[in-house]
């Protein structure tokens, strides 16, 4: 059914039930090559569980999800590491393909914690630790990248730079990603199709579309709308600046 | 000077303690200690196996072990027991099966310390033989494993996201478990056989940064302790497990001291 080649992931009328109870259900979205789909949705909405069945972690599931690239990155929302395990930076890159030194240290480079290479997992900060988590997704050049609020805990400037990075491999590596994100501030940022989610889809588009629809204003109120609509022009005007994003 | 006995004693151990470094590393990291304790526990029934029917030791004991492996992953989804009682469920009966089963062999001799704590003397050449071409096995499969199975170790949905399916490579880490204990039946003892997977890697953990030198000086650890224990039994008369488990405590107690002084230092 792939009749369009950009398709990297399609979930078609997908639900997932855990003791019991749903925690999606019927979500229908696909992520194409070069574009930013960003899920957003309140707290237990089921933003990582939709990731993560997009991902194949959760096998037991209802309707289909059909993924056509191997080459994935994950930046999980949660990740328990057990210390028991020597782990530096550096192994920790490594980790589920083996990738040259060159590839490493740009990766590093690009998120800006080069200097943490031989640092030992355990001794870093919750932003440093974050900054590795993405360096690790991106340094492996995926097709399909799954970001589950990648930015927790990383300051303010730097969630700033982060975005503008994420933006900048979706451009150079041409690649797709699902972007999760529980803060309506920086959302927007260069995303092409917003999905918002509430145990279901509660409604999706563009991001102006989504601002605007009924549904997504009595979720988060009137003001996360007028939050949305201001960041979108905000954005605009910063990217026609330096001349980089055309707006059709 | 040396016995041939001793000589091939030697080369056994060192063989199982080339193959229990490794393996003992991700023991320690999956905290598979109690599970290595009871598949040890049922080689006890795997070795009464192999005397009933004339079977060869380390065939039967892997078998067994195996059935007892694949028995606790079908428990463990079938019901809502914690992973400590099923395990302690499977050695203590496994166990005690293996007892009766040897209170019923009254026709042939039983060396049962030999069995639980290791014999030097009773290393022929077909074990090693058995040692070395089983480890040689065991290492090329977890060669060919490592990968999936030490991502899965440091997080199961990073490798099971990033296709690395860890499913398989745990199922068959399992039966590598099955099959180390197999070949080190003879040379450690089935009580001791867990001793010698976590001795030199916890040895190795308290000097190692990453995990390739961990594995390194697990390994290194292993041949030491093989080495010293096996002298120390053929000098004091010991059994040869305990002299070798005996020998991995002292270097991990050294490993200690270590840990102490690079404390000092950075303070």
């Amino acid at each position: 059914m792939n009749s369009d080649k950009n398709i990297l992931v399609e979930l078609n009328k997908v639900g997932f039930k855990q003791n019991n109870k749903w925690l999606v259900e019927g979500v229908t979205l696909k992520v194409e090559k070069g574009k930013i789909v960003t899920l957003i949705g309140p707290n237990g909405s089921g933003k990582s569980t939709t990731a993560k069945i997009a991902l194949g972690i959760y096998k037991n599931i209802e309707g289909s999800v059909e993924k056509f690239t191997n080459k994935v990155g994950y930046v999980p929302q949660k990740i328990s590491i057990d210390w028991t395990l020597p782990l530096r930076v550096y192994d920790f890159m490594l980790l589920t393909e083996d990738i040259k030194d060159e590839a490493i240290e740009e990766a590093l480079t690009l998120t800006g914690v080069t200097h943490l290479k031989n640092e030992n997992l355990g001794n870093l900060s919750g932003g440093e630790f974050q900054r590795v988590l993405i360096a690790r997704a991106i340094s492996k050049k995926p097709e399909l990248l799954v970001l589950d609020e990648p930015v927790q805990g990383v300051d303010y400037t730097g969630e700033i730079a982060l975005y503008e990075l994420i933006k900048k491999i979706s451009d150079t590596l041409n690649c797709g990603i699902l972007l999760i994100s529980h803060d309506l501030h920086t959302v927007m940022t260069a995303t092409d199709h917003v999905v918002c989610l509430n145990g279901h889809v509660c409604c999706s588009g563009t991001p102006m579309d989504v601002a605007k629809n009924n549904e997504y204003k009595t979720l988060f109120g009137e003001q996360a709308s007028q939050i949305l609509t201001v960041y979108e022009h905000k954005h605009d005007h910063v990217h026609s600046d330096e001349g980089r994003i055309k707006k059709n | 000077m040396l016995d041939d006995f001793f000589i091939r004693a030697l080369i056994a151990g060192i063989g199982v303690a080339l193959v229990t470094g490794p393996l003992g590393c991700f023991v320690v990291w999956r905290r598979l200690s109690y599970f290595g304790d009871t598949l040890s526990h049922s080689a006890l029934l795997g070795v009464t196996i192999a005397y009933s029917f004339e079977l060869n030791i380390a065939l039967s004991v892997f078998i067994i072990s195996s059935v007892v492996a694949l028995i606790l992953i079908q428990l463990q989804k079938k019901t809502n027991l914690p992973g400590d009682a099923l395990l302690g469920l499977l050695a203590h009966s496994s166990l005690a099966v293996g007892l009766v089963v040897i209170g019923f062999l009254t026709f042939i001799r039983f060396d049962i310390m030999g069995l639980l704590f290791g014999d030097i003397l009773a290393v022929t050449t077909n074990d090693l033989i058995i040692i070395w071409t089983g480890g040689a096995l065991i290492l090329f499969v977890l060669k060919l494993i490592w990968k999936p199975l030490f991502a899965s170790t440091v997080n199961y949905e990073l490798a099971e996201a990033e296709g690395l399916n860890p499913d398989r490579s745990k199922a068959i880490f399992t039966i590598l478990m099955a099959a180390v204990i197999a070949i080190s039946i003879k040379m450690v003892g089935l009580l001791l056989i867990t001793g010698m997977l976590i001795i030199p890697a916890a040895m190795a953990r308290n000097i190692s940064d990453s995990p390739k030198k961990m594995v390194l000086y697990s390994v290194i650890g292993g041949l030491l302790s093989v080495i010293l224990g096996l002298f120390s039994s053929l000098e004091f008369n010991t059994s040869s497990g305990p002299s070798i488990i005996m020998a991995a405590l002292v270097l991990f107690i050294l490993s200690l001291l270590n840990i102490k002084q690079s404390i000092k230092l950075k303070n």
